[in-house]
Parts: C-alpha cells; structure tokens; sequence
C-alpha cells in the first residue's frame, strides 16, 4: 500500500502537479493496481533471468560517419520559446543538473 | 461500378492500372466519405489538399510508366506515427501543435511505394487505452454502433477501415492496440514479430513492446501493406535484418497439416460465452480445411496483465519524460521557475490516463520497489515467452484463441474502474511480452450484430503463416465481407 | 596493488595533520569521435549554437539511438590501457533526471554492467610509482549547455554538446593528496591522448572531473563521512578545490563537528566550496536497461583485435627509451608527456641514429624555440627528418655545435633543409687533417715569435694558436681536430 504522501513525492519525481482530488484519485488507482501486481510476488523466480530486450539482437552499431544535421530553424520553430539561436526557458537556479 | 471505397487493395490497382478511376477520383471519394461520417470521430487530422495534390502527382507518374506497388492508393496512419511537416499529436494535448521535422520510416516506405497519406486517425492518448476513449480530441465511435468503443488504442484507424474511410490504416499495437480494435470494428489486423518493423519515427509508448502493423479489411490487403512496412530499418537498433518472405505469393497455400494449439488458459470464466462460441466454430471451419488441433497450455497467462501493467508503464514513465515543455510541445504560460514549467506543463498537457500510467511507472522504477516490481515483472516475462517457445517446440504451428473476453462494450461502461479495463487486453498482451505475431480477423458476430475477433498467434519471425492461415479461413467465411451501414453512405 | 603512503606528519598549508585525506575521482572524458555517440550528427567544438542537432539530439517523439561503432572500441581502447576487465555482457540504462539540457529527460548511460571494471593506473608521483585502482569506466551520452541570462531571468539552451559520446572513468578511493589527484588526472589525460581517444582539453570540457573526498585519523581504516565537489575543470581547480575541501573538513572535525554528505560545487572565482544539496536531496534516478538498445556481447576476439591496433603506452614506451636508448629517466619522461612527442622524437633517431644528441635537441632547441613561438609541435617549422639530418650533421662532425645553432635558427624561421643552409652560407666544417695542416702551418709561419716560445716549451700559447686557426677558418674547423694537430706538429718540432 502506498500513501497519500508517496503518491505526493512520485508526481513530483514524475512533475506531475496534482491538485488534492487527482491526487486521492491516483491513490485509490493505484493502490487497486498495485494491489492486483501482488499476484507476481507467489511466482518463484529465482532460476530466471529478466528478459529487458526480446529475440536476443546483440551489438547493433553504426559506423562514425557524419550525416547531414537539422536547421537550427527546425528546432526553433518547434521551440515554444527561443531567444537568437537559443531555446529559452525560465532561469535554472540550480547549476548542478545531473546529481 | 460498385463503390471504389469498398474495394480491395488489389482490385484499387487493376481499376488504377486500367485506368477505370484516377487516384484523385478515389481519393475524393475517400475524402467525401470521411466528411460525411465525422460523427466517428475517426479522425484527427485530414489534409485534403495535400492528400489530392499526391494523388495528382501518383496519376502523372502512371502516365509516366511507373507502377510502384501502392501507387495512387490511399491510407490512413495512426496519428502516434510521424508524418513530416504534418501536426502528429499523439492524441495528447501536450503534442497539440508538434508538426514533426521528419516522418517515421514506415511513412516513407509507404509513400516510397506510391501510397497517399489521407489523414492521421485517432488513438488512445499515447496509445494509452482500450477504448479509444482517453483522447484529447474526443473518443472514437464504433461504426457499427456510435453508442460503443472501437477498441483501443488504434479505435480511429480500425474504425475508418470498417467504415471504409480508407482502404488501409496503421496501427500501433503494444498491448493489443491493433487487435482488439480490428477485433470490435470487423477488419483484420496484424502486429508483427517484435523487430520486423521499425518503430523509428513512431511515438515511443512501451519501447520493448510496441510495433507497427496494418490493418484493412482482408488478409491480403493486410500481408500487402505489411510487406511494404517490413524490413530491417538502420535508424531502429531493435529492428531485425532477416529476409521478408513474399506474402501475398504464398497466401494460397492453405492450412492442410497445419497444427493449431488451442492455449487453454484463454477459455476461462469471463469469456463471453458468444466470443467462444464464434471462435470454437472458427477453429472447427480451419479442421474442416486440413488443420489439426491440439490442447496447449500456456500456465502463466494469467500473470500477463500484471507483468504488462508494470513494465509498459516503467517504459512509458520513462519516453514521456522528455515532454517537459521546453523543447517542443506544449509549455504552460507564466511559469514561475521551472519547476513550475515542468509541473505544469506535463499536468496540463496529459490526459488522466497517461498521467496515471506515469505514476505507476515512476513508482515501480523508483529506488526500493525496482526488484519486487520491475524486475520481476521482467523475469515473468520470461516465462510467459517461455510458455510460448515450448507450445511451438513442442506441440503447435499457430495458436488460435478469441482476440478479446467480449465484443465492443459500451462508451463510459470501463471509464470508472482502470482495472477492468485493463483486463480486458489478457489475450493480446502476452503475444507482446513474448514478442510474437499476432492477428485478429473477423469469425462472427454475437446477438447484438457486433463483431468477432480470431486471434491467431505465430512463432517469431512466422508472418507468413498467419496470413496464410487467416487467408484460408477467410476465403471459407463471409464474415469479413459485413459492412456496418456507416460504410454504405 | 601499492600500499599509499602515509600523510602522517606532512604538513598542508603549515597545518599539521592528524588526517589523512581519501579522495576519489570520477572524471568524464569527451570522446574524439566524428559522430555523437548515438547518432550521426557532429561533435566538432565551437559550432554556432544549436548548429548540431537533428531528431535524436532533440530529442524528438519517435527517434531512437544507435550507437557508434567506434565509441565502444575506444571504450575498450582506454579499459585495456588502464589494466581493466572488459565486461562481456553489456547494456546500456537510462538515468533520470529532469534538466533543460538533457533533451530525453534521462541519459543514456550504463549502470549495472559498465564495459570496463577492476583495473589500475600506475601514476609517477616523486620519482616513485603509485598504483590507484580503478573501479570501472562506461559509456555515455553528455548533456547539452545551458547559459545562464540572469538578466532577463531565463537560460539558453544549447544542445551541440547533447549526445556527444563520454567515458566515465571511476577510481578506487586511492588517492591520499590533492596533488596525487592532479598527477592521477596528468597520467590518464596523458593516457587519453595517447591512444588518441580524446584531445583531453580540460579548457574546452573534454576533460572533467568530480571529486569525492573525506578526511579520517591516521590509522584509522574505516572511512570518514564523503562530500563530493561537482564539475572541476582544470588540474589547478582540482587541487584548489581538494585544499580548500580539506581544509573545511579538517577545522569541522577538529572542533568536534561531523561532516554532512552533500555535494558541493567550487567557485574558481573565490576559491571555495559551496553546498549544491545534501544527501537527502539527492535525485531517485530510476536506472533500467535502455531497450531502444539491444545488449553488446564482446567476443575475446574482438578484444584482441583492439588490442592489437593499440598504440604503444606511455609507460611502456618511456621504459624502450631507458633501457634501449640509453636516455635518461627524466628525458625519457619528457619525451612521453605527449604520444606526439615520442613519435616527433622516434622519426628524427630513425635519421640521425644518435638518441641523447636527438633527445637534446629536440627538448631543449627545439622545444625551447617552439614555446617561445607558442607553436606547438604539430605546427613544429622544423620537421623530424629535418632535425634529424641537423643532428646528423653534428654527429659526423660535418659542423660544429656552435654552427649547428645558427643553422637551426634559419631552419626554424624558414623551414629549409639543414643541408641546404649549410651550403649556401659555405658553413661546412673543415675537418680533413691535411686541410686543417695547411692552416696552421700558414698561421705558424705568421707568428714566427710565438711559435719559437711556444716550441721553447710555453704551452700557454697553445690556446693563441687555436684561436688564430679558428678566426682564420672563420669558424669552420673542427676545434678538436684543430687542437690535436698543433699538439702534433708542435710535438714535431720539440724533437
């Protein structure tokens, strides 16, 4: 069973904002859902290996040859917001990005 | 001349060939027909005057001398495929204005083929559904009641077929998104072996699970366009280079000595008791051509939907992250900071469900609940595709089984309970954990005139069979040739 | 592996220590691919913004990653010079993380099965050799650059840095001073640009560096509480950053206080730390395999074949030129600062056969005149085969040293040919006895004075005499030929 605080930190580790009856909503959701993967715990898999890709495809590449990029106009068109040859968004205070 | 919208791909390119109608004449006609039955909803964006411009440029090119495989013929494409210089939305408010700088590689196989671009069909936001209702552009209608779904999250390409808006559509299936649909809608779809199509230029949902397919109203058609669509794809690293056998040649070989295995973990309480019957019948019409059967069990069906409903949402909780507002898309006004952008932008731009679904995902990737969630949903995985290599080592050519538990079921019936509705993907999910081919096509119909589905399920890489056997029993049935009365204006 | 040698009683700043420093680092080197790592735009530095992007890049629904051939082989490259094992199995896994330079919304990296593990890295420190640990180096995409306008209160984004292929290279907590830190990162940037894997420019961020550093009493083995310094981006920043940590932590703990874990970020401009977020911020990144990207299984073969197109290393090569030139171990370490160096160095011997006389002109002459150019040896004036006829030149005795000077200063302003200078200006040495006779027979018949003293037994006018062939020569004679032929001749006429 997860919390009504849990469901709080996963919306802001997903920026998901939700206002208190999505929040509640989401929390009944996914206790009902989470409540039903309960079936896999009985399952012994311990002689198993995870299957993370299908059909056993391995070392899949592609040669170090340069291919002709995109306008910078296709980005800055696509950009909501965009200042020169920048796509622009409100200051990040944090200068740290990745942990 | 009977009406153009009802005809075969084939037959479209003899009467093309022939030159008995143009390609803007049919397009036209399409084009005339989708304006008449908006009330479907089918669709989310028509171009008409980009798709008659192609046609007139097809119509030139057979005067020139070409005839390339789809020249002139139209189709549909499911708008979660990338249609460059064409607004792609996903169905998702958040992708409302997102006009695409490139197309999707199975867009440029088919226009490489000569076939015409229509429109973008409707879908589940994000692929995210069954029902075709969780779209910010309205639900879809079921052609042969408006009252019900099309099935999901391909609902606007299966509807359009069945009201022959298109002769063909695309469809994108992760965990049944083309054949439950195909199944609700009366027409015949097919989701490739994992790896046979590429998904580049497609919205990514479920990365190890989603593909592409085609759906129209017959097996040719479909084995028509899935040859296009098939082949090794250099910008797709899961996409596989083996050779794509001629499918249209070998659709006569029929089914004698074929042996079907009869999975006996889909015959269970919740099966509508019409569902079964339509489909046992199919499965004795496929004896009576040459087929034998054999009981299969396939013991972990019913830890599918739990594995799916872990390892889609972990997926998709992960390719939606990069809807943030700031490079594309839609950006929330007057943020604050962008903590604010983010949070906003991502909970005003997705729908409930998709916002759902990312908590689920988020919640089962997150540091403490990975092992007793994620990862062991994926060593289930393992051994529901190990239930299916040992049935195909062991006992069976094809696995037959109904597509969906019922028929299309009423608008807003599921909408309270996410579960229900869940459970309703339990036949179709467990071919894309494995990775399989699957297809449903028409085998009835139950007492309130809706549609049937069969769904046969083959080896990995074993296309070719199910069209052979879906062809064989297809040409013994009447079933695919019902039109809902839509189809008829 | 070596054992690190105790800080017990050596002083930083003046201060004594009771605390040994345990650092580790994490450094991130930019890959000198052509391509990013998983697409085919361009990672050429300088572009104008935004200049290098297409789907992938951007992120954009529907595009996928397909990795560089060449991103993996440099992996391995650099695995197998810092004594690694090469994974067999390996996938790739998403990180997570929301930041307006990371298009994705997570990075493509590698968590559970990076390509390299369990290696070592012997870094010259004093004169003495210290064998730090490394724990692992994987492959990975970098982040594009935000710019940051505190004027309009926004950030620009640039993505031409997005997807450019990185390695990160983990150490054991080996490292017991700032400045075995800063030699740590010489060698492995020294190794980079060997192998040819990296520019390893730390000025332009294909060189950048984390630092994990803790303080515990001597003697102690358990480690003390961490704190890890962010994005230091020169060999100077790293010590500063390491002294400057050091210092804070040492005064925390010696008035009892205790260390918080956080991660700081250093501020070049005042020379401090400062915290970015404690532990209990630090992001829940949700790593699992990528499965846009099938897994790599790496056959031995396959390794062999990087193997043998592997450059000689550093190590190993400057070992060649102590014990099979004959050079010191000194030059020999200057001479392998740079794999361009050695190469440089190994064309002018294949010519001139005399390794100290090449190792000296190339070290001193020319070294000296290129940093006073400030050119660099690729743009060298002077070519190897060109200072290797020079030194030839010298060792025939066919000029002499002094002349030899003046000849490689044209060479060096014009680019000409030893040989062709020598000629021209007539500056061949005179080194033919018989010619050499005739010189000071005619000199001594000049100075009839002088040369009865000195045959009269003033040996102090040998070096008048020298000097009057020398200037008669204009400099041409070979001065040791010179002196033994008037000993001879003088020796002569005492009878």
């Amino acid at each position: 069973m997860i919390s009504n605080e849990d469901v709080k930190k996963l919306a802001l580790l997903a920026r998901l904002n939700l206002s208190e009856p999505e929040a509640q909503r989401l929390h009944k959701d996914l206790n009902s859902i989470l409540g039903y993967m309960e079936r896999l715990q009985k399952v012994d898999v311990s002689k198993v290996d995870p299957m993370s890709h299908v059909h056993g495809a391995t070392n899949v590449f592609r040669e170090d040859e340069l291919k002709p990029s995109l306008p910078v106009e296709a980005a800055l068109e696509l950009a909501p917001d965009h200042s020169g040859r920048f796509i622009r968004v409100p200051i990040v205070i944090d200068q740290g990005g990745e942990n | 001349m009977s009406d153009l919208t009802h005809l075969s791909i084939s037959d479209l390119r003899t009467g093309l060939a022939g030159k008995k109608f143009s390609s803007r004449e049919l397009t036209q006609t399409y084009l005339d027909k989708i304006d008449k039955t908006k009330e479907l909803n089918a669709f989310i964006l028509v171009d008409r005057d980009k798709a008659l411009a192609a046609a007139d440029q097809a119509d030139k090119m057979r005067a020139a001398g070409s005839n390339l495989p789809l020249l002139g013929i139209p189709g549909a494409i499911k708008d979660m495929i990338l249609t460059k210089d064409v607004r792609t939305t996903a169905a998702s408010k958040i992708l409302q204005n997102f006009v695409p700088p490139y197309s999707a590689t199975v867009v440029n196989r088919l226009e490489a083929a000569g076939s015409i671009v229509l429109g973008k069909t409707n879908l589940d936001e994000f692929a995210m559904g069954s029902s075709n209702e969780n779209s910010a552009f309205g639900a879809v209608k079921n052609p042969w009641d408006i009252e019900r779904v099309p099935g999901g999250s391909s609902g606007g390409s299966a509807a359009a077929i069945a009201a022959c808006l298109a002769p063909y559509a695309l469809g994108t299936d992760t965990g049944g998104s083309i054949r439950q649909p195909a199944s609700f809608c009366n027409i015949v779809g097919i989701k490739p072996t994992y790896g046979r199509v590429s998904r580049y230029g497609v919205v990514a949902y479920a990365s190890s699970l989603d593909q592409v397919g085609p759906m129209a109203r017959t097996v040719q058609d479909c084995a028509e366009i899935c040859q296009v669509l098939s082949g090794h794809d250099e910008f797709d690293s899961t996409s596989v280079d083996k050779p794509v056998p001629q499918y249209v040649a070998g659709l006569k070989k029929g089914v004698k000595g074929l042996r079907l295995g009869i999975p006996k973990e889909y015959f269970i309480k919740g099966l509508d008791p019409e569902v079964e019957k339509a489909v046992r019948g199919a499965i004795k019409q496929l004896e009576s051509l040459g087929a034998t059967t054999v009981e299969i069990s396939l013991p972990h069906t019913e830890l599918a939907v739990a594995v799916y409903y872990i390892l889609a949402p972990a997926e998709a909780s992960s390719n939606l992250a990069r809807y943030d507002g700031v490079r594309y898309g839609y950006r929330a006004q007057g943020s604050k900071d962008l903590m604010d952008l983010y949070c906003r932008s991502r909970s005003e731009g997705f729908g409930q469900e998709v916002q759902r679904r990312i908590m689920i995902g988020t919640y089962v990737l997150s540091s403490g609940y990975f092992d007793a969630f994620y990862l062991k949903a994926q060593k289930v995985r393992t051994l529901i595709a190990q239930d299916f290599q040992k049935a195909f080592a062991e006992k069976c050519d094809v696995i037959v089984s109904p597509t969906a538990p019922t028929t299309a079921f009423r608008i807003a019936e599921k909408v309270t309970d996410p579960l229900a509705m869940y459970l309703n993907d339990i036949f179709t999910i467990p071919v894309n954990l494995a990775g399989l081919p699957g297809m449903s096509l028409p085998c009835g119909f139950d007492s309130k005139g809706l549609p049937i589905g069969l769904q046969l399920i083959g080896k990995p890489w074993d296309e070719e069979t199910l069209f052979n056997a879906g062809f064989a029993y297809e040409s013994g049935t009447e079933w695919h040739k019902r039109l809902p009365e839509m189809a008829k204006v | 592996m070596a054992q690190a040698p105790s800080r017990n009683g050596k002083s930083l700043n003046g201060v004594v220590m009771e605390f040994e420093a345990v650092i580790g680092l994490e450094t991130h080197v930019q890959l000198c691919t052509k391509t990013k790592i998983f697409c085919s735009s361009s990672t050429e530095f300088g572009a104008e913004p935004n200049q290098h992007i297409d789907p992938v890049t951007l992120g954009l629904p529907g595009s996928l990653p397909v990795l560089n051939r060449q991103v993996l082989e440099n992996a391995i490259m650099l695995g197998l010079a810092m004594n690694c094992e090469i994974r067999r199995y390996n996938r790739f896994a998403r990180k997570h993380y929301f930041y307006p330079d990371l298009p994705k919304g997570y990075q493509i990296s590698q968590y559970e099965e990076p390509i390299c593990e369990r290696g070592h890295l012997n870094v010259p420190m004093d004169g003495a050799i210290r064998t730090i640990g490394i724990t692992r180096i994987h492959m990975e995409e970098d982040a594009g650059k935000n710019i940051h306008d505190s004027r309009t209160h926004s950030s620009l984004i640039d993505l031409n840095r997005a997807g450019v292929a990185l390695l990160e290279i983990v150490t054991q907590p080996d490292l017991r001073s700032p400045a075995e830190a800063s030699a740590y990162l010489r060698t492995l940037r020294q190794i980079v640009r060997f192998l040819g894997v990296s520019d390893g420019n730390m000025e332009e961020g294909s060189l950048r560096c984390d630092a994990n550093i803790s303080l515990r009493p001597v003697g102690q083995v358990k480690f003390g509480t961490r704190t890890e310094i962010k994005n230091l981006n020169s060999f100077k920043f790293v010590e500063r950053a390491l002294e400057y940590e050091i210092a804070r932590q040492m005064s925390l703990l010696k008035s009892g206080k205790s260390i918080v874990q956080e991660t700081m970020l250093f501020d070049s401009a005042t020379g401090a730390t400062r915290s970015l977020r404690s532990k209990e911020e630090s992001a829940d990144y949700r790593y699992f395999p990528d499965p846009d990207l099938p897994p790599l299984v790496i056959e031995e073969a396959y390794i062999r074949s990087i193997q043998e197109r592997m450059p000689t290393l550093p190590e190993q090569r400057s070992k060649e030129l102590v014990d099979g030139y004959g050079l010191t171990a000194y030059d020999a370490q200057v001479l392998t600062v740079e794999r361009m160096n050695i190469d440089f160095f190994e064309e002018v011997f294949k010519v001139c056969q005399n390794a100290k006389l090449a190792c000296s002109w190339l070290t001193s002459e020319l070294f000296g005149a290129l940093n006073t150019a400030g050119l660099d040896l690729k743009r060298s004036p002077v070519s190897a085969r060109n200072l290797g006829e020079l030194v030839k030149l010298i060792d025939s005795e066919a000029i002499s040293g002094k002349m030899a000077k003046t000849v490689f200063e044209e060479m060096f302003a014009t680019g000409k040919a030893p040989g062709e200078i020598v000629a021209a200006r007539g500056l061949k040495q005179l080194t033919n006895d018989d010619d050499i006779a005739k010189v000071v027979e005619s000199v001594f018949a000049n100075n009839a004075k002088q040369l009865a003293d000195y045959v009269g037994g003033n040996d102090r006018l040998h070096a008048f005499f020298v000097g009057q062939v020398m200037k008669s020569t204009q400099g041409t004679a070979n001065p040791k030929k010179v002196n033994d032929i008037i000993l001879s001749l003088i020796k002569k006429r005492r009878g």
